[in-house]
């Protein structure tokens, strides 16, 4: 069985490393245009170039910081605010519906207002990578807190908690999977939105960076600069899954 | 029910009213902000002279035609890997390589590829597409009760009409519910690549009235924005439960 498994793996490596041989055979035959389409050797020779004169690295750490602060402002906020409202049936009836009218908005149309108030500057970034990452794990928080099983609230009542005690103690748990799902969700957002303020803002980034190098039609770099956004979507959602079995491992342990 | 709704208006409501208030009583001048009557003034005068309409024309095109691509291409390529199990192992380092690309990041990539305007949107839009119905297809082909996959064998149908009478039927409930969480993303994705680059359609719209410092044109724009996103999503789900009922839920035919 797992010998099959390793197999199987190093098969689908064997295909995958067949498609750049096919990218590199295109790429060397000039079946498109090399101004659009570097072959894998030059992408990954700027790739090292990159890394070696420092110039990804700032940028691709410069990336991360939009991200990762965005991201932290947007599970703190969403986690307090969905608490709130997911913990009161008042403020459920109230608030909930106007939040679902406001989901399907493209968080990015928020951009414009964003540039108006704070101008192209890094607060921008902040702000709008934060606006657009809250809402996955604000309504996760309030679905997750509406879910929560009546009989534990029961016992709440019956052991007269505080609200402050439910809070922590009974729905935060109970919620933690619709939680950590919305938290990943926010993880591509946050990443999509701070190539896009990079982009618009001039801000020190990948999204900066890839512009800068199509505008000079240098393809081997922006190439270089979209394999590490791949590479920067991939590990981070792989951390994040490592992160969720890790947390959540007292819940499988339970059941 | 009725009460509920009510309720639900309180807030929106009193938000708006307020901010009229407030607006009113400190004569507010502001580049970024403007009273909810002028929004709807500004909203009112581009219906009028009809830029809203060309613009929203022009995102909706770019947003299906990308989702009708990705929809066929994730269709397609899903369908094949959830019925050959073998093939589905051969992709997976390829399609986990590639899946996880943001599709905002090949915008330069389209860029010098493709050139500003329509072509580039919807080959971004399109990739940001293929994904989810990619991934949902899949499980539900493979989810299809095995006796009909039986019924097929002993028919003896041939692979084009098994696909064609067999597996899109039976997995069509959940195959509408990704191309639902498809048609969002590609509003999204479309609108989203007009404000970051692309000169067209209502990203652009907004853009423009927010550099010629109309905040009133860029709030009534965003306000409409919200509109389309809202309606897109309602009528799709009505168009779920018109179709296919309780059965986009549980997975079709069990």
């Amino acid at each position: 069985m797992n010998r099959a498994v390793i197999l199987w793996r190093v098969a689908s490596f064997a295909v995958a490393a067949c498609f750049i041989a096919l990218w590199q055979l295109i790429a060397n035959l000039k079946l498109v245009s090399p101004v659009f389409l570097p072959g894998p050797d030059r992408a990954w020779a700027a790739l090292v170039r990159g890394f070696s004169s420092g110039d990804l690295w700032s940028k691709l750490a410069g990336t991360l910081e939009h991200m990762a602060y965005g991201w932290l402002a947007a599970s703190i906020a969403g986690i307090a605010i969905g608490a709130i409202i997911g913990s009161s049936r008042t403020m459920r009836t109230y608030v909930a519906p106007s939040l679902e009218f406001l989901r399907p908005l493209p968080v990015s149309a928020i951009i414009p207002v964003a540039i108006a108030m704070l101008g192209l500057t890094q607060a921008m970034a902040l702000f709008v990578i934060s606006f657009g990452a809250i809402w996955p794990i604000m309504l996760a928080t309030i679905h997750g807190f509406a879910a929560v099983e009546p009989r534990l609230y029961e016992v709440a009542r019956s052991l007269q908690m505080s609200r402050l005690a439910v809070i922590f103690k009974i729905a935060l748990p109970s919620a933690s999977p619709d939680i950590l799902a919305g938290m990943r969700l926010s993880l591509t957002v946050a990443l999509i939105l701070s190539v896009v303020c990079e982009i618009l803002a001039g801000l020190d980034g990948l999204g900066h960076w890839v512009l800068l190098s199509a505008r000079a039609f240098r393809s081997a770099d922006l190439f270089a600069g979209v394999i590490l956004l791949g590479v920067t979507g991939y590990v981070t959602s792989v951390a994040m899954s490592l992160a969720e079995n890790k947390l959540l491992a007292w819940q499988a342990a339970q059941r | 029910m009725t009460a509920n709704s009510a309720k639900a208006l309180v807030l929106p409501l009193g938000i708006l009213v307020a901010f009229e208030v407030w607006a009113r009583a400190t004569h507010l001048q502001s580049d970024s902000l403007a009273p909810p009557s002028e929004i709807v003034m500004a909203l009112i005068g581009a219906f009028a002279d009809l830029s809203i309409l060309t613009a929203t024309r022009d995102t909706l095109f770019s947003a299906f035609a990308g989702l009708a691509i990705g929809t066929v291409i994730g269709l397609a390529l899903g369908i094949a890997f959830g019925i050959s199990d073998t093939l589905n192992r051969l992709m997976e380092v390829t399609v986990e390589a590639i899946r996880p690309i943001p599709s905002i990041a090949l915008l330069p990539i389209a860029l010098i590829a493709l050139g500003f305007g329509y072509r580039m949107e919807i080959a971004i839009v399109a990739f940001a597409c293929v994904w989810p119905v990619l991934i949902l297809s899949r499980a539900a082909v493979r989810s299809i009760e095995p006796r009909l996959m039986e019924v097929a064998r002993a028919l003896r149908l041939p692979p084009a009409q098994r696909v064609w009478k067999i597996i899109i039927p039976a997995a069509l409930p959940r195959i509408f519910v990704a191309f639902r969480l498809s048609a969002g993303i590609a509003l999204i994705v479309a609108v989203t690549v007009e404000i970051a680059i692309n000169p067209l359609g209502l990203g652009a719209g907004i853009m423009l009235a927010q550099q010629a410092l109309r905040p009133d044109l860029m709030l009534a724009y965003l306000v409409w924005i919200g509109i389309i996103g809202y309606a897109l999503n309602v009528l799709l789900v009505i168009a779920q439960n018109r179709l296919f009922g309780r059965a986009a839920l549980t997975g079709g035919g069990q």
